[in-house]
């Protein structure tokens, strides 16, 4: 009952937001949940199986560049399928999910760390293929993401739209398609982690042996949550290319795919809260520092020779994700529920250690 | 068939640089079983010692500065972070090494900035003839010294206490450490040297034709990765297989790239990671890593 009412209250909540905060701070929270869908993605393969993967900017890229192709017009010597916008998006994940499948003779057979260096190949590959195959992607340059269009509403700044006073843009109704499909990714998520794949899955990650024993098909599986992390991925990149609005190779490098490592390991690995946590605290970070930049010591402006933000941002949470492992075994989530526990039991033992007044007589 | 000559001696001689990378990074490997993605960093920090003390000190002692340099930094990260990190899963160190990697390479790209550092070395940019095939002076002295190196570290650890406790932790930690081997100092030693083989790779990659050490030079260390992983990650044959099946490929998809326009622009440095992509499809623990079988 406590649980739901949390849950409610904080939709309630981030329902409300898009009236209250302005664009800098919405397009903050967009990037933020498309990231929280790409972690969520990439915590169910290297945090509940325990298969690294540096792969995941390749994901995205193929999300965020097939749905730019399914859904925009040709025009010149860029290709285009024109397809309706939702089915374009629905396709893009499903495009993506076959990249992962395409990897799977290598993402099923591979574990661990050995995994990591071989998705490394996608990275490189996949830039390659992005700035050379130029009638999909635009090469250097990139290409215009045409907006989303779901039953008649179109996520663009035109036509105008005013609600309750506010002028509800591109970024406005953008909000509440990323709200919908990050809860509908968590909701999914968590009822694979819940079930009995999510204990396949753990089983994979604490002892190989003892899953293929037990019964696990320890390669269909990695194979299968490599294909499901893709997906996620792909979704993320839909949702990237949206707020966007335009598609840069350049963005889908090897840093993106350290972030996304980065927000699992700072939020918590394993568990859909904690990729939620860490793709707030990595996304935030850097906007956070941009915005303050003057107040805060030690971080320059941007070119004039000092730490920028965007370095310091990275600076903090390459060095955050080695005080967590260090210090904080289960991230920050771990912290929370620590903590929560401590104040509990404070709260509790006394009650139980004096004797009640009714007691003593 | 000059050309081809020529981009075959260009190509052996940086696959030897590969090689030496991918050494360390097989050596923590098998001492720690840490997958280090912190590599590339030991190399750029190396790299930057070297070139930042050469005007002041000439740059034979610069070099033995970077050395000294990159292997205390490896050294330092074991000793601060690896060694405490109390984790059980080794995928989970890796993690580890990746926000090592992100912490130091970020600092040191901003030092450098946008500018290229040249690394003082005496050779310049000199041309030796060997008959009709012309090579860098360079690539000559990147090779000699990368085999030196080799030759001796494979005789190092197959004669020398410490070879000889290095691989029998790499066979069983547990018994190694029952035999009385100081576990902590093999793995110390183990990221010391990675540290070293690494900054000597770094700076013949950043000598001529090279413009010099910048930015890009982490990505050179980036095509080690491949190396290693289609050698084989625990094999020492391997690394050195390895770094000189990619540095050939390198120099061959780049010295061809007319030929193979088909490919896209830009295919030499993709190249590494396609060969390593087909190499463990057809052998999933490399060209010579220990297939892992397990009794239960």
């Amino acid at each position: 009952m406590y649980k739901l009412l949390t849950w409610l209250g904080g939709i309630a909540v981030a329902l409300f937001v898009p009236f209250y905060l302005e664009g800098f701070w919405l397009q903050a929270g967009l990037f933020t949940m498309s990231a929280a869908i790409g972690a969520i993605g990439i915590n169910l393969l290297t945090g509940a199986t325990g298969q690294l993967s540096l792969g995941h900017a390749f994901f995205l890229a193929v999300g965020a560049y097939a749905y730019v192709y399914f859904a925009a017009e040709p025009e010149g010597h860029l290709a285009g399928l024109n397809l309706p916008t939702p089915l374009a998006a629905v396709l893009a994940v499903i495009v993506a999910g076959i990249a992962g499948g395409l990897f799977s003779p290598i993402a099923g057979r591979l574990k661990g760390a050995y995994l990591g260096i071989a998705t490394l190949a996608l990275i490189f590959l996949g830039q390659h293929l992005l700035f050379n195959a130029e009638p999909l992607t635009g090469g250097y340059n990139g290409r215009a993401v045409p907006p989303m269009e779901l039953f008649g509403l179109v996520f663009a700044d035109t036509p105008e739209l005013v609600i309750l006073n506010v002028p509800f843009g591109v970024l406005e109704r953008l909000w509440f398609l990323g709200l919908a499909v990050l809860l509908v990714a968590a909701w999914f998520a968590k009822g694979v982690l819940r079930g009995r794949p999510g204990r396949a899955m753990n089983t994979i990650r604490d002892h190989e042996i003892a899953a293929g024993v037990m019964g696990v098909p320890v390669g269909r599986y990695r194979a299968g949550v490599f294909v499901l992390s893709s997906m996620y991925a792909g979704a993320a990149g839909v949702m990237l290319a949206l707020v966007f609005q335009r598609t840069v190779p350049e963005y889908f490098g090897m840093l993106l795919s350290l972030d996304y490592l980065a927000m699992i390991v700072i939020g918590g690995l394993g568990s859909v809260a904690g990729a939620v946590v860490g793709a707030v605290f990595v996304s935030f970070l850097p906007q956070l520092l941009t915005r303050y930049s003057d107040a805060l010591p030690l971080v320059a402006e941007p070119g004039s020779g000092g730490v920028s933000p965007a370095e310091a941002a990275r600076i903090l949470y390459g060095a955050a994700v080695v005080a967590v492992v260090l210090f904080l075994p289960g991230g920050l989530l771990g912290l929370a529920t620590r903590i929560r526990l401590a104040v509990t039991r404070r709260v509790q033992l006394p009650a139980e250690l004096t004797p009640s007044p009714d007691s003593r007589s | 068939m000059i050309t081809f000559l020529e981009l075959l001696a260009n190509g052996i001689s940086i696959g030897a640089l590969y090689s030496l990378i991918a050494l360390g990074f097989v050596v923590i490997f098998k001492a720690t079983e840490v997958v280090n993605f912190a590599h590339a960093s030991l190399l750029l920090a190396g790299g930057f010692v070297v070139a930042k003390l050469h005007p002041l000190i000439g740059f034979w002692p610069a070099l033995a500065a970077g050395i000294a340099g990159a292997a205390a930094v490896g050294a330092l990260i074991e000793f601060v972070i690896i060694r405490r990190a109390n984790v059980t899963s080794h995928s989970v160190l890796a993690i580890v090494t990746i926000g090592v990697d992100i912490v130091l390479v970020t600092e040191l790209t901003r030092q450098i900035g946008t500018d290229v550092l040249a690394l003082g070395d005496p050779w310049g940019d000199q041309v030796v003839h060997l008959g009709p095939v012309a090579i860098a002076q360079t690539r000559i002295m990147a090779l000699l010294a990368a085999g030196i190196l080799i030759g001796s570290f494979l005789l190092a650890f197959k004669h020398t206490g410490w070879g000889v406790a290095m691989r029998a932790t790499a066979e069983d930690h547990e018994t190694a450490a029952l035999m009385g081997i100081r576990l902590g100092r093999v793995s110390l030693g183990a990221w010391a040297v990675a540290g070293a083989l690494a900054a000597v790779a770094a700076l013949f990659l950043c000598v001529f034709p090279t413009p010099g050490l910048d930015r890009s030079t982490t990505f050179a260390a980036i095509k080690a990765f491949p190396a290693a992983i289609l050698g084989g990650l625990d094999s020492t044959t391997g690394a050195l297989v390895g770094g000189l099946v990619v540095g050939i490929t390198e120099a061959m998809m780049s010295g061809y790239q007319n030929q193979l326009s088909f490919l896209g622009r830009g295919i030499g440095d993709a190249a590494p990671f396609l060969i390593m992509t087909i190499v463990l499809l057809i052998r999933p623990a490399g060209l010579f890593g220990t297939r892992e079988l397990s009794r239960v």
